[in-house]
């Protein structure tokens, strides 16, 4: 096999590694997306569009449930297509943001049980840490490693 | 640990884009190990020994 042939060899499986990536990306994409559109519906359906019917409002929630399930297989589907530093990147981005979640969460529940808070604890909160806390530590560990 | 890899790939003319291609690793990957701020895993240490027709001792060479 000559150079050229290699290099041609090369870039044709660089290409189908790229189109690989870019195709599971996109299903996360897909199926992040049509979670966030199935939780709006499930949260602000029975209010505004179909006046609380139950059986709607359960059927949402069920979709809703689903589609996470799809989202978390897309997400797996991706990290299997990471070569060794990502998976090394990812899974320290996932170690701390679960330490962050459990302290923070109880940290957070205590406050509420002894009523040092004004408000309800809320899930969204505690959800919205754990994505800050885990893109912070994703940014750092891609710089530390480039 | 040390390694040698960089001085290595360029002997035998590869780009990082080459080499993270042949084996099997994205480009990222390549540069953290030629800057010595990522350690490969054994199978790419393998691949890469192949690669450079070299055992794994003489690319990868401990602090010790």
């Amino acid at each position: 096999m000559t150079l050229k042939q290699k290099q041609l060899l090369l870039s044709n499986k660089l290409y189908k590694m790229k189109e690989e990536r870019k195709k599971r990306m996109t299903q996360l994409a897909i199926w992040t997306w049509t979670w966030v559109v199935t939780l709006a519906l499930a949260t602000f359906g029975p209010e505004f569009i179909w006046a609380a019917d139950s059986s709607l409002t359960i059927a949402s929630i069920v979709l809703n449930f689903l589609n996470g399930v799809l989202m978390i297989w897309a997400n797996r589907n991706l990290y299997n297509h990471y070569d060794e530093l990502e998976r090394k990147i990812h899974l320290e981005a996932m170690a701390l943001t679960l330490g962050v979640a459990v302290i923070v969460g109880l940290t957070y529940s205590l406050l509420d049980q002894k009523n040092i808070i004004q408000s309800d604890a809320e899930i969204g909160i505690l959800v919205g840490i754990m994505g800050i806390t885990y893109g912070v530590v994703m940014g750092i560990n891609t710089k530390r490693y480039s | 640990m040390n390694n040698r890899v960089k001085e290595l790939r360029k002997e035998k003319g590869y780009t990082q884009e080459n080499l993270a291609e042949i084996i099997g690793v994205s480009r990222q990957t390549v540069n953290a190990i030629e800057k010595q701020k990522f350690d490969p895993s054994l199978n790419t240490a393998f691949k890469m020994a192949k690669l450079f027709e070299l055992p794994i001792e003489s690319i990868f060479l401990s602090e010790d």
